[in-house]
């Protein structure tokens, strides 16, 4: 692409792509985020190509291959422009097929399209898919439109004419002004309000300034910022470019996790091509503007996605955070005053800066507003990711987007804000989803993971889980984070295992809260949350495995024993066929028993059992 | 430097803006516990036994004083329930971690801790972790000789790979500045060990007085240092000179 020096030159480009593209063209957009490359989308992509030039089709279907569409659980996603026909769960085998009847006839093929599994209805067409239409996808929604390594994508759907009004017609207090007055609070956890933070690094004292994307997100069972990133990174970019006018910056970073390598090239993609065209480096667009971007990735470790620690990481020191009274505003990297904000903030701010502050504020509660990414997964029928107005309820989420508890089974909990995050009882289904909603009930917004738990799932191991996680990712430095995770994972082994005791919940109580208190950064202050929320909640469970050495839920294997009803039985030695180790005997066509000294508790008996005689006391 | 005012416990005080809490608090006469703080180094926040309680703005928030760099008008509290509290479960988490270090079993009596029936299962580590080696190594010798290795609980000050210590002078500042005596050093006429991080350097002997005083390679180390001094003057020993 050729050079832009001035907001002439760009709007005459956009002009021309936008008169070179025929709306009525037919479009094959084929979904390659993370998810669907794990379903083969890649192979699919390859047929489109050979079979639409097997059919001669080539001058009148075009491919494009896009960032995640957020249905990952029905991948690999197609949808075929201008009519926006909708297929799932698309196989290398359905292409020709899909080349021949919809591309070259024009028919749907039934077989492809998406079938409520409760209500039976079939949607032809992705705005009739109750997973998407319930959806408000301001941020999201673009990831399927573009090619995310393309800038002539990002420019004809209107890309950096949020850039180009910031630059042109507002002064950088105004666009502060703007993002305080929209609402905007910090999408990675914190919750911090935007335009405060902005202002702070605007006013700190120095002429060097730096603006920071966190991509470092690790929370397991999360990937919107992946997606995000890896589908749309002009968007986060232009985000970036704003805010470092705003601020009076002119170097920004993106650290970015080495595990998310689609990200990284897609960043870098758009970076390079950015500078080819003049939109990074000096005097972008012919203003005194300059900006560039460096990309960092990151190792991997927990800790480095939060602020202080992801500074020092990027300074060369190890990833461990240090005090924050005094802020990253006034002394960040190199001791510079420095913003950081996090990928989807990023990517909030050209939407508001295009559609104005009073649009974007209309969305959302009284303390959050606008919309958020959520990564739902666990127990749901729907995984993947969501885009939802704040101020939506848990049961909408779940149920309405989500589809509800897969295999008929009962909702039990849904832990949000990643693994220091708290545990939501059925009970509190109902509320409204904001940063002050969350925290109230002892859970939090985190960056948006949302995993949903059954019937089947034991709190009291939930919290098990999320304490060792935190355990091997606490940095260490800090005394109640570190040790006070060790003890927490040790009495959480012993009840889970049989050995709790009278006072062990009181014991974890009062640990917690000091963890809470006393802790350097957020992640220890933060990582009592599973337990004290288990706790809040689900009490009786924990008394349970103490005092009558029972897993309710039959997941603590220390605790639980299979039996065969013999009643129930028939002897068709299914179970004593697939036990791993023998445990089982009996005659044929005679009730089978299980040998308790030699079972594993694997439950392989009660998975084959086609007559629901095995049981879990 | 511009001064500040502050309450510490009721009292005014007048402080130089920027300076840190802790050594503000103290010099007032509070009595603030530390266990990774030292003057020679940066303010690090890690053992968090410093806490104390700062009102700022009708805020009342727990600030390890090690790190706060006091404000005009802030009140601060040194004692209270809030800050016993968690200053005692830190004792007994550190108790917990080296069970048998006289200094930790002294210091969790004091905070009222039965430390012959603990709470929580006991390990029997000598090091309680506070980075005092670590920082002196590089803040005041400047050798980084070692480091941190781990996370969370695996978290262990060490050499590089875990190896025996290539670049340690064995100077025995980290010996020296160790709350909790977990470094050990053994003084023979011929050598000098720092056993935590297996360094043994032969002593330089001194050319007047014939016994041994610093290992050499630290000799080696100060000499490269040392600016305008004589070529020969570190084979004297100090007492010689």
């Amino acid at each position: 692409m050729r050079q832009v020096h001035s907001q002439q030159d760009l709007k005459v480009l956009r002009e021309e792509i936008q008169k070179a593209r025929d709306p009525n063209q037919t479009l094959v957009t084929i979904c390659t985020g993370t998810g669907c490359h794990a379903h083969g989308c890649m192979n699919v992509v390859s047929t489109f190509r050979q079979e639409i030039e097997k059919a001669g089709l080539s001058d009148k279907v075009g491919v494009r291959t896009t960032g995640c569409h957020g249905f990952c659980e029905r991948g690999p996603l197609i949808v075929i422009y201008p009519q926006k026909i909708f297929y799932q769960r698309v196989q290398v085998d359905d292409v020709p097929e899909i080349v021949t009847t919809t591309l070259r006839d024009g028919k749907v093929i039934e077989r492809l399209l998406y079938t409520h599994p409760q209500t039976g209805a079939v949607a032809t067409y992705e705005e009739d898919v109750p997973f998407y239409n319930l959806q408000k996808r301001i941020i999201f929604g673009n990831n399927g439109l573009i090619d995310p390594t393309s800038l002539e994508d990002y420019l004809f759907i209107g890309g950096y004419e949020a850039l180009t009004k910031a630059l042109f017609s507002m002064k950088p207090d105004e666009i502060i002004e703007e993002i305080k007055k929209s609402g905007l609070r910090g999408r990675g956890g914190g919750g911090f309000p935007t335009g405060r933070k902005w202002e702070s690094c605007r006013n700190a004292a120095g002429d060097k300034k730096y603006v920071i994307c966190n991509a470092d997100e690790g929370d397991p069972g999360a990937y919107m910022d992946r997606s995000l990133l890896e589908g749309n990174p002009h968007s986060v970019i232009e985000g970036m470019l704003i805010g470092a006018y705003a601020i009076g910056s002119d170097e920004g970073y993106i650290y970015v996790r080495n595990e998310y390598p689609l990200a990284v090239k897609h960043a870098e993609i758009a970076i390079s091509t950015l500078k080819e065209i003049g939109l990074l480096g000096e005097n972008i667009l012919g203003t005194d503007f300059s900006f560039d971007i460096h990309i960092n990735r990151g190792g991997g470790a927990f800790v480095c996605g939060e602020s202080t620690a992801l500074v020092a990481s990027l300074e060369g020191k190890p990833g461990e955070p240090r005090s924050k009274y005094v802020h990253l505003v006034e002394s960040g990297l190199w001791g510079k005053p420095t913003n950081l904000n996090n990928v989807e903030t990023w990517a909030n701010v050209p939407v508001i800066i295009n559609r104005g502050a009073d649009w974007y504020s209309q969305i959302g509660t009284e303390g959050s507003k606008g919309t958020k990414i959520f990564s739902l997964v666990g127990k749901v029928n729907n995984t993947g990711l969501v885009e939802v107005p704040m101020g939506i309820t848990l049961r909408e989420i779940i149920f309405d987007i989500g589809g509800g508890i897969p295999n008929g089974k009962k909702f039990k909990a849904v832990q949000t804000g990643g693994p220091s995050g708290g545990c939501i009882p059925e009970s509190l289904i109902d509320i409204p989803v904001d940063f002050d909603k969350l925290t109230e009930v002892g859970s939090m917004m985190g960056s948006g993971g949302m995993i949903v738990m059954d019937e089947t799932t034991c709190m009291v191991d939930v919290a098990k889980y999320f304490v060792n996680f935190l355990k091997g990712e606490s940095c260490g430095k800090c005394t109640p984070c570190r040790e006070g995770l060790l003890r927490m994972s040790q009495i959480l082994e012993d009840i889970t295992e049989g050995r709790g005791q009278e006072g062990d919940i009181e014991l974890l109580e009062e640990l917690g809260a000091v963890m809470k208190d006393a802790s350097l950064c957020g992640l220890g202050q933060t990582a009592p949350n599973p337990v004290l929320s288990t706790i809040r909640y689900f009490r009786e469970e924990y008394e349970a495995h103490i005092r009558e050495k029972r897993c309710p839920a039959g997941v603590c294997k220390a605790l639980i024993t299979y039996e065969i009803d013999p009643d129930k039985c028939t002897g068709c030695g299914a179970c004593k066929r697939n036990c791993p180790v023998d445990a089982i005997s009996g005659e044929k066509k005679e009730p089978h028993t299980i040998d308790q000294t030699k079972c594993i508790k694997c439950g392989t008996c009660k998975d084959v059992c086609k007559f629901d005689a095995v049981t879990v006391k | 430097m511009a001064k500040v005012h502050l309450t510490i416990d009721g009292k005014t005080v007048e402080a130089e803006e920027g300076a840190m809490l802790l050594q503000v608090a103290r010099d007032a006469g509070a009595d603030v516990p530390s266990l990774c703080h030292n003057d020679e180094v940066k303010p690090y926040g890690a053992c968090r036994m410093c806490m104390v309680e700062v009102e700022e703005g009708g805020r009342k928030k727990l600030v390890t004083s090690c790190t706060f760099p006091v404000k005009e008008g802030i009140s601060v509290t040194t004692q209270s329930d809030r800050i016993r509290r968690n200053r005692k479960m830190i004792m007994e988490l550190l108790l917990a971690r080296c069970y048998k270090v006289p200094e930790i079993r002294e210091l969790a009596q004091e905070y009222g801790i039965d430390v012959e029936h603990p709470r929580f299962q006991v390990s029997e580590e000598t090091c309680i972790l506070c980075g005092l080696c670590v920082r002196v190594c590089d803040e005041v010798v400047g050798v980084n000789a070692i480091g941190f290795a781990g996370r969370g609980p695996d978290r262990v000050p060490t050499p590089p790979f875990k190896e025996p210590s290539q670049s340690c002078i064995a100077c025995g500042a980290c010996v020296y500045v160790c709350p909790v005596d977990a470094i050990k050093m053994v003084q023979t006429p011929e050598s000098r060990t720092i056993k935590r991080w297996q360094r043994t350097l032969p002593m330089k002997v001194c050319k007047v007085c014939g016994e041994p005083f610093f290992p050499e390679y630290q000799v080696e180390y100060f000499a490269k240092r040392a600016k305008n001094l004589p070529e020969d003057f570190f084979d004297v020993c100090p007492n010689c000179r």
